[in-house]
């Protein structure tokens, strides 16, 4: 019985011991760290994925408590509301950034884009890529080894056995740039958004001239310069045997897509067009709208 | 012309084969299988097919229902689990101890770990540590050899009692602890050509040293092993005892004899040169090995178990990631001979 | 006692197909495409036009920088257009396309077939040959012969090193260009050993070349400053590194070069260009390929134009077999997989290896067993294993600390894993991305 006193006591004794040593070390390296870098990291999505360039949601919380102009920093991720929610406990103007999401400049389908030879390498894009231009004859569109799948962390990624090429799923993107960073041909663009999620977008990236792409892939950019000539904003440029809308200035007319004769331009999420759409358009308008 | 298959270089492969490697150690451990059937008839056969069987059933099962992975049994792995875990254990076990042992040595030291090639420890030894923490009285009943031959269906206590006996190092350590004289203790052991052609008790596969030296000759020559290994183990082993025995002859054996008893054999050649769990640079191979060597004889001679290879290489693998780390391959240029002028 | 070099090293099944078959002069294609990105360093530039008409020698694209080189028309008649071919780095890159019409030479070489043994040209001259005539090593990487004869200041060269090893399966060119070209291939070292002013010079061979060795020898009797080394039959001695190691026993450091241990390496067929640049005026715009395969009816060496198209070489050797499902430009250990036949020769191509459908595929990749084979067989005594998992990690730092710069891509680690692992693959990636960071570093 006694034995047992004994040993509770003491070992309460070196319990209160501890507690009080801790106490007193704490109290003296005490190192005091802005109580708002909390209040923001708590608005923050915590995903960590680094989307806003910092390693993390508390050092994009720590930047963004130190900065006093806020709107170069954006939290893709959370989006305006989030960013709104932080500059309001901070008292700080958010960035304006609309919100953006990804989108994959390739359209080069198994079936548009005929494969020529065989890859037999690491299930890699950018070790692929470093060894030859891809299985088909264009040599700056989709490899479809799905790098850019393993690199989303957000499951809004997976690859289409059938057409081979990744698709995006829109719900899910949060557009924090990892499946961009990831792709060593540099095809997948953070695009805005738009209204109603509507885009147009030429969905190619080949700048090699007209005849060699298009004998490459039935839906390159052969940089006719057709839709340049149709937008009456000026929002489309073609530049080295590429055509590029500027989502900022495009004003979703449509007018371009119908005119490309290689259906390189793409309509998302648009209601079909009364007149008649080509088949191919129409077919891929729906692939985005299953996601 | 079929569509041209672009690759990485190089084009060419030596055909070597992870399928070949382990059939090679299945065909070096024959020699030695046939030893133990020789020396324990029926029950070396029955406890060998039952391990082999059960760590492939094992591993086929975990993979496909469990990991839903393509199963690997093809390769050879599961089975060379199985044999080795067999050559470990005492010819009468029972079969549903076997299971256990394999069950263990597949499920949980290999297969839970992501299967071939991630398991930190030997699977065949777990598989044997643990029978022996948990089936102590079973797993150290020794079968004579030849006397226990026909025997191991219907095992009544007195076939037990007349044909098991101790190992070489079980009588040695009790010989040791009850204080009789070193001579006394030596005619009481077989022979040391008794012992290299493994007549002796013992498990299944440590038996004929002969056998087991034929095969990592195979093993050698096939390059399937290198050198660093068995060498370091079985030298460290040498000189140690070597040691102890010149210091004092009357307490401790010499190397001959810790050499041919136990497991030493099989553990040196077969065990510890398990690709997985053993380092990767000579370097850290020998020092792997020394280690095993030398824990060893720490357990032979002073701890309380008889035989100590088995903990000595699990120990070691314990080891292997923080000798990885450590010790590197010797790197082109490192030593650079001054230039003539 | 036969040398070798110290560390691993694998011994791959020779198939020196076409070895012992006479050089054959190569017709000349009716249209050539030569790229301007031939060598290691910068692209040339063009000199010509569309409608140009040039001559064989002529110069058509000059160095664009130090490390850059020449390029010479490897035959005469119009320039069709400069336009975007896939070369062997299996993207589009320039090319110089020409038509052509007839054989007419520039008339500064000296095209008549005897043996002009004295030299008369003083070292810096000799250098400014080589450049002038852009003579690049002939031995698959194409670095400029010029930028490694000008040695960096304060280096002391004492030896030179022939590599006449051809370790790599298959290609018998070296081989076939020293039993024919022996003389000229003595001239040319003893040009080189003049540009580096060095006493000394040393001519590896492998084993598995016994006339070659004893040719080499019997010539070099009256020149005693040449010696020739006989060498293990073991890959990749062919590599810098290893055959300075094999040859005279020095180990370059990490990360340095030969010049470091006061060697110079050339290939015998650098050499051979180097005789024809000097002696005879020849700039180099041809060379030696050896066209081979299993399946290939006859397996050759021909001597062919740069520009030439691989399918003209592969329809001189019996024409493509129909089971082809890989054409390699360069060995099997380190050479390319090639898009299609159409890329043309250039002045790095050793040789054309076409594979059988059986041989041109992977196995299916398993789980590293940590067998240690990479480590035993890596001759720059790496941890290929470790390389490939620190970059398919992303674990740059460690790739770094680990020394992934230091590999020759030999490609002996792939070579030997038992689990068909892509391990060089991998350690390529590594190795990019490591020199990025490093070089971004130092900036």
């Amino acid at each position: 019985m006694n034995i047992v006193l004994i040993t509770i006591l003491s070992l309460a004794f070196l319990g209160v011991l501890a507690g009080l040593i801790l106490y007193f070390v704490a109290q003296k390296f005490k190192v005091f760290e802005d109580p708002r870098i909390d209040q923001v990291e708590a608005e923050l999505p915590a995903a960590n994925c680094g989307g806003c360039g910092f390693p993390g949601c508390r050092a994009f919380a720590e930047a963004m408590v130190k900065a006093d102009d806020i709107s170069e920093l954006n939290c893709p991720v959370g989006g305006a509301e989030t960013m709104k929610a932080a500059a309001a406990i901070l008292g700080k103007t958010p960035s304006a950034a609309p919100n953006t999401v990804a989108v994959l400049k390739c359209n080069g389908t198994c079936e548009n884009r005929p494969r020529i030879t065989k890859y037999d390498g690491a299930t890699s894009c950018t070790i692929a890529s470093s060894l030859f231009g891809g299985e088909t004859g264009c040599s700056y569109g989709c490899v479809g080894l799905g790098e850019c799948v393993d690199a989303c962390k957000f499951g809004a990624m997976y690859m289409d056995k059938e057409t081979g090429l990744p698709v995006i799923i829109e719900d899910k993107c949060i557009s924090c740039g990892a499946c961009v960073k990831a792709c060593p041909k540099n095809i997948i663009e953070l695009r805005k958004q738009g209204p109603k999620n509507r885009r147009i977008y030429v969905a190619c990236a080949n700048k090699d001239k007209g005849a060699p792409a298009k004998k490459a892939c039935a839906t390159a950019c052969i940089a006719c310069c057709k839709c340049m000539n149709e937008c009456s904003f000026g929002a489309i440029i073609v530049d080295k045997n590429l055509a590029a809308i500027d989502p900022v200035k495009c004003k979703m007319c449509r007018k371009c897509a119908p005119v490309c004769p290689t259906n390189a331009i793409l309509e998302m999420n648009f209601p079909p067009k009364k007149i008649k759409v080509e088949e191919t358009l129409t077919q891929e308008t729906k692939e985005g709208d299953q996601k | 012309m079929n569509t041209l298959t672009i690759s990485p270089s190089p084009h060419v492969h030596s055909g070597d084969s992870v399928k070949k490697n382990m059939y090679w150690v299945i065909i070096a451990l024959l020699p030695a299988l046939a030893a133990s059937f020789f020396y324990f008839g029926i029950g070396a056969i029955i406890v060998t097919l039952t391990a082999v069987l059960s760590c492939v059933i094992f591993e086929f099962l975990i993979s496909k229902y469990i990991l839903k992975t393509e199963p690997t049994i093809g390769d050879g792995s599961a089975a060379l689990t199985g044999l080795l875990l067999a050559f470990n254990l005492p010819t009468y076990l029972p079969i549903w101890i076997i299971i256990i042992g394999s069950l263990v040595a597949i499920g949980i030291a290999k297969m839970s770990f992501g299967g071939l090639g991630n398991n930190p420890f030997n699977p065949a030894l777990v598989g044997r540590v643990f029978l022996l923490i948990s089936f102590p009285v079973q797993m150290t009943m020794w079968p004579t050899p030849i006397l226990s031959r026909f025997h191991y269906f219907g095992l009544t206590p007195e076939i037990i009692d007349a044909t098991t006996g101790a190992t070489p190092l079980a009588i040695m350590k009790e010989g040791v602890s009850s204080g009789i004289a070193h001579a006394e203790l030596m005619h009481r052991l077989p022979s040391l050509t008794e012992l290299f052609m493994g007549i002796k008790g013992g498990s299944a596969g440590e038996s004929a040293a002969a056998a087991l030296l034929l095969g990592v000759a195979i093993l050698l020559y096939k390059r399937v092993i290198t050198w660093h290994i068995p060498v370091s183990v079985v030298g460290s082993i040498i000189v140690f005892t070597g040691l102890l025995h010149l210091y004092d002859v009357e307490s401790y054996a010499g190397p001959a004899f810790h050499l041919l008893t136990g497991g030493v054999m099989l553990g040196a050649f077969f065990m510890a040169t398990d690709y997985v769990t053993s380092p990767m640079a000579p370097k850290g191979m020998i020092i792997f090995g020394v280690g095993v060597g030398v824990i060893t004889i720490l357990i032979r001679v002073f701890g309380s178990f008889p035989e100590g290879i088995s903990f000595a290489i699990l120990i070691m693998n314990g080891f292997t990631p923080l000798i990885d780390k450590y010790i590197r391959p010797k790197r082109f240029g490192e030593v650079n001979k001054p230039i003539k002028a | 006692m036969l040398k070798t070099f110290s560390l691993g090293g694998i011994h791959p099944a020779e198939n020196k197909l076409s070895a012992g078959k006479k050089i054959v002069i190569l017709p000349i294609p009716e249209q050539v495409s030569v790229p301007l990105a031939q060598h290691i360093g910068a692209p040339a530039e063009a000199l010509v036009n569309k409608g140009d008409v040039v001559k064989v020698g002529q110069l058509i694209a000059a160095s664009a920088g130090f490390v850059s080189s020449n390029i010479h028309s490897p035959v005469s008649g119009k320039v069709l257009k400069i336009d975007d071919v896939v070369d062997a780095s299996g993207y589009k890159h320039r090319a110089i396309i020409i038509k052509t019409e007839g054989d007419e030479w520039d008339e500064s070489i000296d095209r008549s077939p005897e043996l002009i043994q004295h030299i008369n040209t003083v070292p810096h001259q000799i250098v400014e040959k080589l450049k002038e005539a852009g003579i690049v090593g002939l031995g698959g990487a194409a670095f400029p012969s010029h930028v490694k004869l000008s040695l960096p200041p304060g280096k002391i060269c004492d030896i030179l090193v022939i590599n006449g090893v051809e370790c790599e399966p298959y290609l018998t060119s070296d081989h076939q260009l020293m039993m024919e070209k022996s003389e000229e291939i003595v001239v040319g070292i003893r040009i080189l050993m003049k540009a580096l002013k060095v006493e000394k010079a040393v001519i590896g061979i492998e084993n598995n070349k016994l006339d070659a060795i004893e040719k080499m020898t019997a010539l070099l009797a009256e020149h005693p400053e040449i010696r020739v080394q006989a060498l293990k039959v073991q890959y990749p001695q062919g590599g810098e590194k290893q055959l300075i190691d094999a040859c005279i026993g020095r180990q370059i450091p990490s990360g340095k070069l030969p010049i470091e241990v006061g060697a110079v390496v050339q290939n015998v067929g650098t050499a051979f260009a180097v005789y024809e640049a000097v002696q005879k005026n020849k700039p180099l715009f041809e060379r030696v390929v050896t066209v081979t395969g299993k399946s290939v009816k006859n397996p050759s060496n021909f001597l062919a134009r740069i520009g030439t198209p691989m399918s003209f070489l592969i329809d001189a050797a019996g024409g493509l077999p129909t089971d082809t499902s890989k054409i390699i430009g360069g060995g099997p250990m380190m050479g390319k997989a090639l898009q299609s036949a159409e890329v043309p020769i250039t002045k790095g191509s050793s040789g054309i290896l076409i594979m059988p459908e059986e041989l041109a595929n992977r196995k299916p990749m398993q789980n590293c067993i940590r067998c240690a084979k990479c480590v035993s067989v890596c001759p720059m005594g790496l941890s290929p294993y470790l390389l490939m998992l620190a970059t398919s990690k992303t674990i740059w730092d460690r790739a770094e600390e680990e020394k992934i710069m230091d590999c020759i891509e030999c490609g002996s680690c792939n070579f030997t894993c038992p689990s068909s692992r892509p391990l060089l693959d991998y350690i390529r990636l590594g190795k990019g991305k490591v020199g990025q960071i490093m070089r971004s570093r130092t900036k």
